[in-house]
């Protein structure tokens, strides 16, 4: 696509325009809470007259869509939350700065889960987010808005948030690639925080090359986030045709639970034999600490947001509540009455875990858990390149589901979770469709700061589908 | 573990937030169930283990002490729900 811009056989203002007529077409997947059209369009022409004086950036052409928990200078942010209603950033993502250096049009703010919490959509306060295969079904979460609209062609690329799997999740669910890179490849700085140890900016894209030109962008060092790691960022769309045989593998587990909907087990055993027979290297190893990723999550989880989420206060902005009398009142109903249920269950158990009667039993026995199973995944990537298996355990549930029952809908990040608990970095790759017709998953993780790695062998799996 | 109303009035006080009557019930069986399967992990021996609190692989990075203004004064009030020309206000903390 590239080349034709810079060949002149298309515009960037068409582009930008062809995806504006797809969100107006779309409006009932309730995707976006913002368009920002004028400025697209105005920014369209400036970037054409760039390509044609030769002085385009890396990423000219490239229409991008932000979930609404990343901050845009002068743009409404409010993590699809009641409490920031009319809240717009005074600054912009280190992420989102570092897109439009390099000539990324920003076309609008995508609905989420309420604070980037949960695996459907349902919980934002604008509403559900539908999947575009199947109305009724939901797409995922928490960066429900984003998946469906790169499914549903409404930009190139989302930047989404990835906590426990909340760009892969819905990428499965929405038959698009999505990628968590390792934790601190890229700056937090400007993304809204839930729980800074897992946090990390993810990537939703149709095509391989894309996913690797927006990385090699965004990612690296950042004087705003001094957690970021320093590690130089390769050049990850250059490397992604080398060819090479992998080492790959796969936990019995993952495959033989019996929570997997079937059809996804025959997938990933398909796929495990193909590689085989292209000569690949294709081994089971033992994992005994999988079924301890999502318990360790929760505890981790919801005790850093609970301690994120008290600057949400109803004093220096936000909703603050009209009838307050003293100042714990203030606190108390402000947050109250625009918190939704999922994000005060969270800040309850998360207080619970850090409150000093329980701290050791919960917080600190995470915490050494932790360690063992980024230990033992470290060790598995010693020896192998790729570790594979199922991104979700079904296809993408109805809408309404899950609703009622929290612990349900924590299941639907089984497979997830283990990425951001050990750190590394995780993609989820489009593999078929079931017999209803809805996407497939399948979730690459690799060791930390192998990108790289991962997005070649992403492309290479790609390329070996079809047959399904 | 059993999340009881007193438990959770407590949580909730010291997360600044009401439960209201209505939603109580729900939300002490939720807190009880998912307390109850994340002491799964009790299950995994970590004697001797260290807790891992640090995610990053940075340590101490450091960069020149420069002054500079990122946002002003003005822009930091400007979405307050109330405010004076210098201060966040809120309602009297003292008699």
């Amino acid at each position: 696509m590239q080349e034709d811009l810079l060949h002149g056989a298309i515009s960037c203002t068409a582009i930008v325009q062809y995806f504006l007529s797809n969100i107006q077409a779309q409006q009932h997947l309730n995707v976006f809470l913002s368009v920002y059209d004028k400025e697209a369009l105005t920014q369209a022409i400036v970037v054409d007259q760039k390509i044609k004086n030769g002085k385009a950036g890396k990423l000219a052409g490239l229409i991008v869509g932000i979930k609404d928990v990343l901050a845009y200078k002068d743009h409404p942010l409010q993590a699809a939350s009641k409490m920031l209603n009319g809240f717009y950033s005074q600054y912009t993502a280190t992420a989102v700065q570092r897109l439009l250096d390099e000539d990324a049009i920003i076309i609008g703010r995508q609905n989420c889960d309420e604070f980037a919490m949960g695996s459907s959509n349902e919980n934002s306060a604008f509403g559900s987010v539908l999947n575009a295969i199947d109305n009724n079904r939901v797409p995922g979460g928490s960066s429900g808005g984003s998946a469906v609209a790169v499914m549903a062609d409404m930009c190139h690329v989302s930047l989404g948030s990835d906590t426990g799997g909340s760009v892969r999740q819905p990428a499965a669910f929405c038959g698009v690639l999505g990628l968590k890179p390792t934790y601190s490849r890229i700056s937090r700085h400007g993304l809204v925080a839930f729980g800074s140890s897992f946090d990390c900016i993810g990537i939703f894209g149709n095509h391989v090359d894309d996913v690797a030109l927006v990385l090699e962008q965004i990612a690296g060092a950042d004087e705003f986030d001094s957690t970021v790691s320093q590690n130089v960022v390769s050049s990850y769309s250059n490397q992604l045709t080398e060819t090479q045989k992998f080492s790959i593998a796969y936990i019995p587990e993952t495959i033989e639970n019996p929570a997997l909907q079937p059809e996804i087990k025959a997938t990933i055993e398909k796929k495990l034999g193909q590689l085989k027979e292209a000569g690949h290297q294709v081994e089971p190893v033992n994992f005994p600490l999988m079924d301890y990723c999502l318990p360790t999550y929760y505890i981790l989880a919801t005790a850093e947001a609970s301690a994120n989420l008290s600057r949400y206060d109803g004093v220096r902005y936000g909703h603050r509540s009209a009838d307050a009398g003293d100042l714990t009142q203030l606190y108390k109903q402000s947050r109250t009455e625009c918190f939704g249920g999922e994000v005060k269950r969270r800040i309850l158990l998360g207080t619970y875990i850090l409150s000093a009667s329980y701290y050791d039993t919960y917080y600190a026995k995470a915490q050494k858990v932790r360690r063992l199973i980024r230990e033992q995944t470290k060790a598995l990537f010693q020896k192998y390149d790729i570790l594979i298996m199922p991104t979700t355990p079904t296809t993408a549930f109805p809408l309404g589901k899950n609703t009622d029952d929290p612990m349900a809908m924590y299941l639907a990040d089984i497979y997830s979770v283990h990425a951001n608990v050990a750190g590394i970095p995780g993609i989820s790759v489009p593999c078929g469709v079931d017999h209803q017709g809805l996407p497939i998953g399948l979730q690459l993780l690799a060791d930390d700061f192998e990108e790289g790695k991962l997005l070649a062998f992403a492309d290479f799996l790609m390329k070996l589908k079809g047959d399904v | 573990m059993k999340v009881d109303r007193e438990t959770l009035d407590k949580m909730a006080h010291l997360s600044r937030l009401h439960v209201e009557e209505k939603d109580a019930e729900k939300m002490m069986e939720d807190m009880s169930n998912i307390l109850n399967w994340v002491g799964k992990l009790n299950e995994v021996n970590t004697d001797g283990v260290e807790p891992l609190t640090n995610m990053s692989h940075e340590f101490n990075v450091m960069r020149e002490d420069v002054v500079k203004t990122d946002i002003s004064k003005e822009d930091a009030l400007k979405q307050a729900p109330s405010k004076d020309a210098d201060f966040f206000r809120v309602p009297k903390m003292l008699e």
